[in-house]
């Protein structure tokens, strides 16, 4: 699904944000992309949503190498892609239901099917009663629901949020956190950018965690324990995270 | 819950932008100045065509009066004039004029004096030629026939009333010309105007897979509308002027002036000022949106 090899990203002459990142996420799996503030995890977030491309390093996405994809391919890509941006995103001057409609007017969907899909997926995140509300008239966690459904609405095979749950309570962050889980049973790839550690720990998967722009996979807690109980340190599990370079510090 | 019908809608807030704002108002002015230059190049071809089937192989005699001048009088010359035409090749009609017609002929320039039978009148004949005339004999054998007979051919002044009528449907087409070259820059800075304004915009529908074609089907929708109601406006604005104009030709009394009214295949035809202005419109923005987007990453 995504393979990064030895990746480094700068931003014009300054130093590299993120540095010798390597590691492969296997399809339908589910990560937690954890680390400090300014660590990197936006950048690494927008070299997977192809927002970038790497200084240096390789990274393929889809079985697609991302140096050889010319600049026509990249929307036929970007839509298997699902993003909830950490500032939401959302155009002010379209409704709720044309914000989360976008993803599929550019796919071409039926008016109709827009309409009923997007008014379904709304209802479920809570937001029934603000089709027609516009981004300036709903709250914080309202928005954040509006672009997590807009990052769902076209069943992406790669889901990618930042901090999605940064703006809600805890009763709807764990509803969300249990959309994402739906999608992931479902096959979708899914990485979420957080700090919140209790959603971590009562989401048992593993974590790729960025510290002064470098990357380490920690396999999820479960996983750490079964390994000690049984010894069977050699045992990928079912979703193969591991790092190709990357090492414990 | 009964959904709401969907209203049109863009991805890009263009109608609010200020650059686009003046879009149709400038689009309005230039359908205006477009219809009415290319209807005065239709009228002056209609009237160039009058002059041509009216015209055309045609001559005209005239005998002047020569008082005190040792000569025949006035109707005999005409009469000898009369014969000597009757007989020439070429000739198909000699008709000699009434006073009436002679009088409604000088309407424009002395008014309804024109009729006093105390004027001195020339005697005019109105000739057809069915075939190739010898203009300068025909000529040699009126004055040796009829003194005081002078003979005008159409043709000379004819072609240079063609050249006339074609120079001024050049400076129309050239006017339209120059209104569709404003027509591109204005949309050219709108649309540049609007991508600059919206680049954040731009850069998030890329990210959620929009193709080039799709951010230029927002853009080309918004000029295309405006164009179509300027263009619109534009042309109500000449039809009335030109309404205006025909009335105002109408009301004169002794009108050297040719009749100002179009006709209705012409009105359709000014129709397609407005919808030549939106069709430059949707060409020049998706080829600046598209030449622009793909300098983007």
């Amino acid at each position: 699904m995504i393979r990064f090899e030895n990746v480094g990203l700068r931003y014009g002459t300054e130093a590299e944000v993120l540095r010798d990142i390597s590691f492969t996420l296997q399809p339908g799996s589910f990560h937690f992309l954890t680390g400090a503030s300014g660590a990197g995890k936006s950048s690494l977030l927008k070299l997977m949503y192809l927002a970038h491309r790497p200084s240096r390093g390789l990274v393929t996405l889809f079985g697609r190498d991302m140096a050889v994809v010319t600049r026509r391919d990249l929307p036929e890509l970007r839509r298997q892609i699902g993003v909830v941006f950490q500032d939401f995103a959302l155009l002010d001057h379209l409704s709720a239901l044309d914000n989360v409609a976008l993803p599929l007017r550019m796919a071409g969907t039926p008016e109709t099917d827009v309409v009923a899909h997007c008014s379904e997926i709304l209802r479920w995140v809570g937001l029934g009663n603000h089709l027609h509300a516009t981004p300036s008239t709903l709250s914080g966690g309202q928005k954040q629901r509006v672009a997590i459904a807009r990052s769902v609405i076209n069943r992406p095979r790669l889901l990618l949020a930042d901090e999605p749950t940064g703006n809600v309570d805890d009763g709807i962050g764990m509803r969300l956190l249990y959309l994402f889980e739906e999608l992931y049973k479902l096959g979708t790839t899914v990485v979420i950018a957080t700090h919140n550690e209790a959603l971590i720990r009562r989401f048992d998967h593993p974590r790729l965690h960025l510290d002064n722009g470098r990357l380490m996979v920690l396999p999820a807690r479960g996983r750490v324990e079964a390994r000690t109980k049984d010894a069977r340190a050699n045992d990928p599990g079912p979703i193969d995270s591991r790092p190709i370079d990357s090492r414990w510090e | 819950m009964a959904l709401r019908p969907v209203r049109p809608r863009s991805d890009l807030p263009l109608a609010v932008d200020p650059s686009s704002r003046f879009l149709g108002w400038i689009t309005a002015l230039m359908a205006f100045l477009a219809a009415l230059a290319l209807a005065g190049a239709m009228l002056v071809s209609d009237m160039a065509q009058r002059w041509d089937s009216g015209l055309a192989g045609g001559l005209t005699v005239q005998v002047a009066p020569m008082s005190g001048a040792p000569v025949a009088p006035l109707d005999e010359r005409a009469e000898a004039a009369l014969t000597v035409l009757r007989s020439f090749p070429g000739i198909r009609t000699a008709t000699l004029l009434g006073g009436g017609e002679i009088a409604r002929l000088l309407e424009p320039w002395l008014g309804a004096g024109a009729a006093d039978p105390l004027l001195p009148m020339p005697r005019l004949i109105d000739v057809a030629a069915d075939g190739p005339v010898d203009v300068a004999a025909l000529r040699l054998r009126l004055t040796s026939a009829a003194p005081g007979a002078t003979l005008d051919d159409h043709a000379v002044w004819l072609a240079d009333l063609r050249s006339f009528a074609g120079a001024i449907r050049l400076a129309a087409l050239g006017v339209v010309v120059l209104i569709g070259a404003a027509a591109v820059m204005t949309v050219v800075f709108a649309v540049r105007t609007g991508l600059a304004l919206h680049r954040p915009v731009v850069e998030l529908l890329h990210l959620m897979g929009a193709t080039d074609r799709y951010v230029s089907r927002q853009f080309e929708r918004h000029v295309v509308g405006r164009s179509l109601r300027g263009g619109g406006l534009g042309l109500l604005l000449a039809g009335g002027t030109m309404y205006g104009l025909h009335r105002a030709s109408q009301g004169l009394r002794a009108s050297l002036l040719p009749d100002l009214a179009l006709q209705p295949w012409q009105w359709g035809a000014l129709l397609l000022v407005p919808a030549g202005l939106a069709l430059l419109a949707l060409v020049t923005a998706r080829w600046t949106v598209l030449r622009t987007l793909e300098s983007m990453p």
